[in-house]
């Protein structure tokens, strides 16, 4: 694709949740590193997938870029301006631009309001969006947009399906028509066969509305076939980002050679053929991660650089995308195609 | 995926369950519904509710029960068991009994709601306040509401009534009111500020607030709209219990001599004036105790019932 101008800039994002003891005089006596160091452009109208396995950061990553939390330091910049930086008005301005769609559709729904008053709060924070009138009617515009039933406005979500839940949650983000929206995990919380009609409507509204998504998922096949680009994340850092083709079929770092290896393979005769990394142990404590790379310790390639460098995240020779590895080299390990 | 009108069909076809949920009633039903609608087919629910109806009828028209004037002596009838003419007998001044515990009423309810009310806005607000911004907002509070729950109830109520109200005093009618209804409330609202707190708390880290954070949703919605809607049901069942053991409560300390006293008419009164009398006019004691121990009875079993409507999964 064509490179277009980016919407979204992160720039060395960390976000390090103090660790304290003591009941009266609380000391800090450490940190989970949660996101350490994250840098990535996000275009216009381009779906970018964050993967990693549970505790990599990829949700405290969402948090910070919806200004939920404050980073300990790093910038996010929407449309040049720094919104971790923002504040009241400003802040209020901003978050008009980016929108976010929630994992769980069973809580991220305030079970005493209507879906209309769901749907139409986002009005009712902006009210210079949209005049009192038009809002019901915007509303209803909305549920059209997202396959719900336009006359359900006033139902309440427990009498709608974790799907059509979920819909409503895509309504709730499209009503101030961002140019960024952030899905953490949308269709982790759904069947297989929903998670598809999901995933086919947020690829309808992104070619309707020309959205920017951040597509946060552990599914690598869900990723797959929404995103432009991945990230990979392990313990805070991103350690491989490329285009979707390139992360898939020629992945150069260890650690997304083994994520991809571990892909349930559907077709039982191209299964054989791929071989099975298998990592040793658990991801290391990220309030105290291993010195130089942090994939070292489950790494069969680690030397002794890897303790006392941490490689950079960029284009080694013999690959043609960045990736946080000293030895990284281009290995297909799925070979099917999924 | 290709053909956008398919995947429409899907959708709309999709919604079975929610669908057969709604075409009982065509009215959108609220979670607010749903309770009416299992607390409409619970017996315990109408038994006190129809209690409570009596008693309020009671404290607000006590005319309607009785026409005989609750302050009239009549000294040579002191003491004169329940007969036709006078149903509860006479107390020690030769009062009409039933006359007298029907006049009770009203002090009591008023006492029980109003000091709930003091408390469950004291409670509430340090609850919320607490869960909502937390922090040393929350320690502070918390520390504060310790100290006061750190008082054991009646002790603290004699010492704050003794100090204000001396036994041997004669406060008129509204002072010697509310200086019960303010030490019931002040001794009380820390348990409220922790229910409220709790609940708060709970609501807090759904994920529904985190989105209308998200959508910059600023404090005042927040508790308004989405923490208290959804921590209010804890909340509500509580202060209806908690009025009818705040009746008690004012029962217990006029019974001590330093709550309410004459001239006002109530419950604890007439069974602190006649426990000496126990063994040679009991009527005197009974009914009043019996009219009390009924009222408590009517909001524990109504607070109950409404919380097992909030809670079916307590069930």
């Amino acid at each position: 694709m064509a490179p277009a101008e980016s919407i979204l800039e992160v720039r060395d994002l960390v976000k390090h949740f103090p660790l304290t003891q003591g009941i009266v005089f609380k000391r800090q006596i450490g940190a989970i590193k949660a996101v350490d160091g994250v840098s990535f452009d996000l275009r216009r109208g381009e779906t970018l997938g964050v993967v990693g396995e549970s505790g990599c950061g990829k949700s405290t990553l969402a948090k910070v870029m919806m200004a939920l939390e404050r980073p300990t330091s790093g910038s996010v910049k929407v449309n040049g301006r720094d919104i971790t930086k923002a504040k009241g008005a400003e802040l209020k301005h901003m978050r008009r631009n980016i929108q976010m769609v929630m994992q769980d559709p069973y809580t991220s729904l305030n079970p005493r309001m209507t879906v209309g008053d769901i749907v139409g709060e986002p009005f009712e924070i902006h009210s210079e969006v949209l005049p009192k009138g038009g809002r019901r009617k915007r509303v209803q515009e909305l549920l059209d947009v997202v396959g719900l039933n336009p006359d359900h406005i006033n139902r309440y979500p427990h009498q709608f399906s974790g799907g059509q839940r979920q819909r409503i949650g895509i309504a709730r983000g499209l009503a101030l028509q961002p140019e960024v929206i952030i899905c953490d995990e949308p269709v982790s919380a759904l069947d297989v066969s929903i998670q598809a009609q999901v995933m086919n409507l947020l690829d309808r509204l992104q070619k309707e509305f020309n959205l920017a998504y951040i597509f946060i998922a552990h599914d690598l096949s869900v990723v797959r076939h929404i995103s432009d680009r991945v990230a990979v994340m392990y313990l805070g850092k991103i350690v491989e980002l490329g285009g979707d083709s390139q992360i898939y079929d020629r992945p150069s770092h260890p650690y997304t050679q083994a994520l991809l290896s571990a892909v349930p393979v559907p077709n039982p005769e191209g299964r054989e053929a791929r071989e099975r990394i298998i990592l040793q142990g658990d991801p290391p404590s990220p309030a105290n991660p291993p010195s130089g790379c942090r994939f070292r310790t489950r790494c069969w390639k680690a030397q002794d650089i890897c303790a006392k460098e941490e490689p950079l995240l960029q284009i080694r020779p013999g690959t043609d995308h960045l990736s946080a590895c000293h030895f990284a080299e281009a290995l297909d390990v799925v070979h099917v195609q999924s | 995926m290709s053909d956008p009108s398919v995947t429409q069909d899907l959708i709309h076809g999709g919604e079975g369950p929610a669908a057969s949920v709604v075409s009982s009633s065509n009215r959108p039903r609220s979670l607010w519904q749903d309770t009416w609608d299992i607390l409409r087919h619970r017996k315990i629910f109408w038994i006190s509710f129809i209690m409570l109806i009596l008693f309020l009828l009671m404290a607000a028209f006590p005319s309607l029960f009785t026409h005989k004037n609750p302050d009239y002596a009549t000294l040579a009838k002191s003491m004169d068991p329940p007969s036709g003419e006078a149903w509860f007998g006479y107390d020690l001044q030769g009062r009409d009994v039933f006359a007298r515990t029907i006049y009770g009423a009203r002090t009591s309810i008023i006492v029980g709601v109003l000091a709930t009310l003091v408390t469950v806005i004291l409670g509430g607000v340090a609850g919320v306040l607490a869960a909502y911004y937390a922090r040393w907002v929350d320690s502070i509070l918390s520390r504060i509401g310790e100290i006061f729950l750190g008082v054991p109830y009646v002790l603290g109520a004699i010492i704050i009534l003794g100090t204000v109200a001396p036994a041997q005093s004669s406060p008129d009618r509204v002072t010697i009111m509310a200086v019960v209804i303010i030490v019931l409330a002040v001794l009380g609202w820390p348990i409220l500020m922790r229910i409220a707190r709790s609940s708060v708390i709970q609501a807090k880290h759904q994920d529904y607030v985190q989105a209308a954070r998200a959508l910059g949703a600023g404090p005042f919605r927040i508790i308004f709209k989405h923490l208290l809607p959804n921590s209010l049901a804890p909340i509500l069942v509580y202060s209806t219990i908690t009025i009818g053991s705040y009746i008690g409560a004012e029962a217990t300390l006029s019974l001590l001599g330093i709550g309410l006293r004459e001239p006002v008419i109530s419950w604890g009164i007439a069974i602190a004036d006649h426990t000496s009398y126990i063994r040679t006019g009991a009527h005197a004691m009974l009914f009043p105790a019996a009219f009390l121990s009924l009222c408590v009875l009517t909001f524990v079993m109504l607070g109950e019932a409404v919380r097992d409507a909030l809670d079916p999964k307590l069930r």
